[in-house]
């Protein structure tokens, strides 16, 4: 009991964070008089049924933010800073995971249809090994030559995309491509049957994995220690290199997989703007989730959570019909709102208040006796 | 203003402060004179620390008021800022300067009056100060390039030159050698001749008695009284720190017999080097207790560094328990059984946001190995053990280290080397801001494991320590080893005497 009590007390900043923004869209629906935003419907068609509405869009398109931003928290704790090149990496792995789907090369075509699935297959893990490969180029510059991510990810952050260009250019003489098969349609929108999205299942598919991992290795206390003081981390036998490194390799498996994911339900790939932005969402997300920007210890759940705000929050926003140049905006504001609230400043003032408050009732109990 | 006596630049009352599980200062009451330097004792985890923090406005107080000379009423701090302000100056138990700055802007920082800064007249100003002060520092030297002696020098001589009313020194003297102290000591003097209260923190009975005119105890965050130093002498004093009854202390000085050790060698270099030390022989026997000893920078810490693989080996040959071994990072040294405490507590030691759980346990899990995390029961178990065995003052396993007190981390940072039980444990200033009782039982703790077989390396900047629990002592001058002293030698005048060169 007391172990959720505390576990639930580090996840305080985004549990509010969103609970705040479901109540707000709670009035806001009140006000209005129009539940459209809580309603939940099913959707049937000649594929079959499915669910529709608000809270499932927002799961739904929240699921490459979520699982990227589990990578982003890896490397975050282990580096004390972010790689900013996730979105072009991103598209570099999509780019190669299209590539790996299209059966027959060399031929210019704007629209890919009928995969085959061990060709899509092939796909995923081509788009895994490509993501890994150039994470860990970032890797190694950040691990072993200790430049500060932020630097040494601005490299690939800049030419990631052309690279993506390059590679999809030279296979199929395009930077665009549509994505217009069942199989893809089943990846990333649902499976003929079943009426929940397909990438609620991948997202608890990684949840699943990195927990396993938690458990089975010595990932996070490596990690924390590696973030929090290297050099003790170094006398105690860790070697900080190899953490590191291993954090970017996992940043690698969650960007292609969420490249995949996002690719898949837009059903279009443009290396250009595959994931655009997103690095900057994914970082939120992790600062969201109340972690140390600056390293060391880390909560996965509260970036799970974090990245479920920043989707409520757009969500919402489309719902209030706020035009998308404007959107920006009011993002911004809610959350530098978000940001201030969960500062250590406001909770020791939060906290140093709780005891006041308790110092002074108790005197004035002592009064009332004497 | 109620009680305020003639003459006291600062007085304190009914201070309360609460931490999630401690309750760290319970209604305490000080009192500072104008002119006296003020002995605050106590325990590890006795409150002092806090009690200066909330003084200087790091912490803000839950209950109690303070009242400083010269300011109208109550004074109000809410951040060290204000406490400068009204002129109190702190030098905090750890040096929280900034390494990669000058020390010219590390004298300055924080400082600033207006948007403009004249640098020159800044670096004039400092080695001017430097100077008055005998400090062995450059104005515009980086400040990581100084020892950690001149790192706290530059600290003092930051909140000398503020013009304070009060000066407040938490631990300044555990990284300085005896030469370092008495400069420290001068400088204490002439400042409290010049009008100013000096509150002094220290673990080091002797100091108090050389410069403090009153001493002020805490234990468990309450007040236990207050005297004037020629009132309290040393036995009742660490009684009173201790709460224990005077008939109680009399085998306090006893540690126990010295382990001399069998003729198995555990461990043995033979022109062993580092990128940080020259080339030198070493070797150690089974149950066997020796030390380095010589100034600080002489080389002691830098050569069991390499015995350990801190640092880059760059050349010897190493025997472990009669076979050959490459040592030449941590993980090997670990997985051969030799353990290493760092001298560096906060840069080396500590992981400061993790739990004291998982500080204790860190060695072990790492020596386990990265597939093989241990159950949390384990872990709990062992780390609830150790935490009862060296009693460490914590609020639970859960707390972050950080949040202890010194005394306390260096406690979980032995324990976490002692539960790896290695055969060759390196212990480089194990009793660092660790208080006078706890001091004794961590001596104790090493005859006890020597005995058992265990062998063990004791650095300390305490002689006297060094004489009480070392069968054997290597001198060390200027990164080279000048002689080896046993049995009859281990005199403090013979250590004196090959530290200076006098004879071998
Ligand atoms: N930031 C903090 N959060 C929680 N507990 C704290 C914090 N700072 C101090 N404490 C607790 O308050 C108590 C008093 O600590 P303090 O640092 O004042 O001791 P101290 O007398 O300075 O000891 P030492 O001689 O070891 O330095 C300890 O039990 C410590 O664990
Ligand atoms: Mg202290």
């Amino acid at each position: 009991m007391k172990k959720i009590k505390n576990s639930l007390g580090a996840l305080t900043m985004p549990l509010v964070a969103l609970g705040v923004l479901l109540l707000f869209n709670l009035i806001r629906c009140i006000v209005t008089g129009s539940w459209s935003f809580y309603e939940i419907s099913i959707a049937t068609d000649e594929k079959g049924s499915v669910l529709t509405g608000n809270l499932i869009s927002i799961i739904d398109s929240a699921s490459a933010l979520v699982i990227l931003a589990m990578g982003m928290t890896l490397v975050t704790a282990a580096c004390g800073g972010q790689d900013i090149s996730v979105g072009a990496v991103g598209a570099i792995a999509g780019a190669f995971f299209v590539i790996m789907m299209h059966p027959q090369k060399e031929v210019q075509m704007s629209t890919l249809t009928s995969v085959a699935w061990p060709n899509v297959i092939l796909g995923v893990v081509v788009a895994i090994i490509a993501a890994v490969i150039f994470c860990l180029f970032n890797g190694v510059l950040v691990a072993y030559f200790k430049i500060q991510p932020m630097i040494a990810t601005l490299i690939l952050f800049s030419c990631g995309r052309s690279i993506a260009y390059y590679f999809l250019y030279q296979a199929l003489g395009v930077g665009s491509i549509k994505l217009d098969d069942p199989i893809i349609f089943a990846i990333g929108k649902t499976i003929p049957g079943v009426p929940i999205p397909t990438s609620i299942f991948v997202v608890i598919l990684v949840g699943l994995l990195m927990w396993l991992i938690f458990k089975r290795t010595n990932l996070r206390l490596y990690t924390q220690a590696v973030g929090i003081n290297q050099k003790a981390a170094q006398l105690n036998g860790i070697n900080p290199v190899m953490v590191k490194l291993l954090s970017f390799v996992m940043l690698g498996v969650c960007v292609a997989v969420a490249a995949i994911v996002k690719s898949t339900s837009l059903s279009t790939l443009t290396t250009k703007s595959l994931m655009d932005s997103f690095e900057m969402d994914a970082i939120l997300a992790v600062a969201i989730g109340a972690n140390n920007l600056g390293g060391g210890k880390f909560r996965l759940g509260g970036s799970i959570l974090g990245a479920y705000t920043i989707q409520t929050l757009t969500t919402t926003l489309n719902a209030m019909e706020v035009s998308s140049d404007s959107m920006k905006f009011y993002k911004a504001i809610v959350i530098i709102v978000i940001m201030v609230a969960g500062s250590p400043v406001v909770r020791n003032w939060i906290v140093s208040l709780g005891n006041k408050i308790k110092m002074t009732t108790r005197a004035a109990r002592v009064k009332e006796v004497e | 203003m109620p009680n305020m006596e003639n003459q006291a630049v600062l007085t304190m009352r009914g201070i309360c402060k609460q931490f999630p599980g401690t309750k760290a200062l319970n209604n305490v009451d000080f009192t500072l004179r104008k002119g006296e330097i003020h002995a605050l004792m106590g325990e590890n985890g006795a409150g002092k620390s806090t009690l200066i923090k909330v003084l200087t406005g790091v912490y803000g107080k839950d209950a109690g008021s303070i009242w400083v000379d010269g300011t109208e009423g109550e004074a109000r701090i809410h951040s060290p800022q204000d406490a400068q302000n009204i002129g109190i100056s702190t030098v905090y138990q750890e040096i929280t300067l900034c390494p990669n700055l000058s020390v010219a802007e590390n004298m300055f920082i924080g400082r600033t009056k207006g948007p403009f800064v004249n640098w020159w007249s800044r670096n004039k100003r400092t080695t001017e100060i430097l100077e008055s002060l005998n400090i062995p520092a450059r104005a515009r030297q980086e400040l990581s390039q100084c020892s950690l002696a001149v790192q706290q020098m530059v600290a003092i001589a930051r909140a000398v030159d503020m013009n304070c009313k009060v000066l407040i020194l938490d631990e300044p003297t555990s990284s300085l050698d005896e030469h370092e102290v008495e400069m420290l000591f001068g400088l204490m003097r002439d400042l409290r001749d010049r009008g100013v209260g000096i509150i002094f923190v220290t673990h080091f009975l002797e100091q108090v008695y050389a410069v403090s005119d009153r001493i002020t105890v805490l234990r468990n965050g309450e007040l236990v009284g207050e005297w004037p130093v020629a009132e309290l002498p040393q036995v009742e004093l660490v009684a009173r720190m201790m709460g224990k009854d005077l008939d109680d202390m009399v085998d306090l000085d006893a540690v126990g017999e010295k382990s001399v050790g069998s003729d198995e060698t555990v461990y043995e270099a033979v022109g062993l080097s580092s990128t940080e030390c020259k080339p030198f022989d070493f070797q150690i026997h089974k149950g066997e207790v020796n030390g380095f000893t010589g100034l600080l920078g002489s080389g002691r810490s830098e050569s069991v560094r390499a015995i350990f693989g801190a640092d880059r080996v760059t050349g010897g040959m190493v025997m472990v328990k009669g076979q050959h071994a490459v040592i030449n990072k941590p993980y090997r040294a670990m997985k051969k059984g030799i353990g290493y405490l760092p001298e560096d507590r906060k840069r080396d030691g500590i992981v400061a946001d993790l739990s004291v759980r998982e500080n204790i346990i860190l060695a072990l899990q790492v020596m386990k190995g990265f597939f093989h995390p241990m159950s949390r029961d384990e872990m709990e178990a062992f780390a609830d053990e150790y935490i009862k065995a060296l009693q460490i003052k914590t609020a639970s396993q859960e707390t972050p280290i950080g949040s202890l007190s010194g005394g306390n981390q260096q406690k979980v940072i032995l324990a976490r080397w002692l539960l790896t039980h290695p055969d060759y444990l390196i212990l480089d200033e194990p009793t660092r801001g660790i208080d006078v009782g706890t001091k004794l039982e961590i001596q104790r703790l090493v005859l006890k494991l020597a005995e058992e077989g265990m062998s063990v390396t004791f650095i300390s900047s305490e002689i006297e320590e060094m004489l009480r629990t070392c069968s054997r002592l290597i001198v060390m001058r200027d990164r080279n080893i000048v002689g080896e002293l046993t049995g009859d030698q281990l005199t403090q005048g013979q250590i004196m005497r090959t530290i200076a060169g006098g004879e071998q």
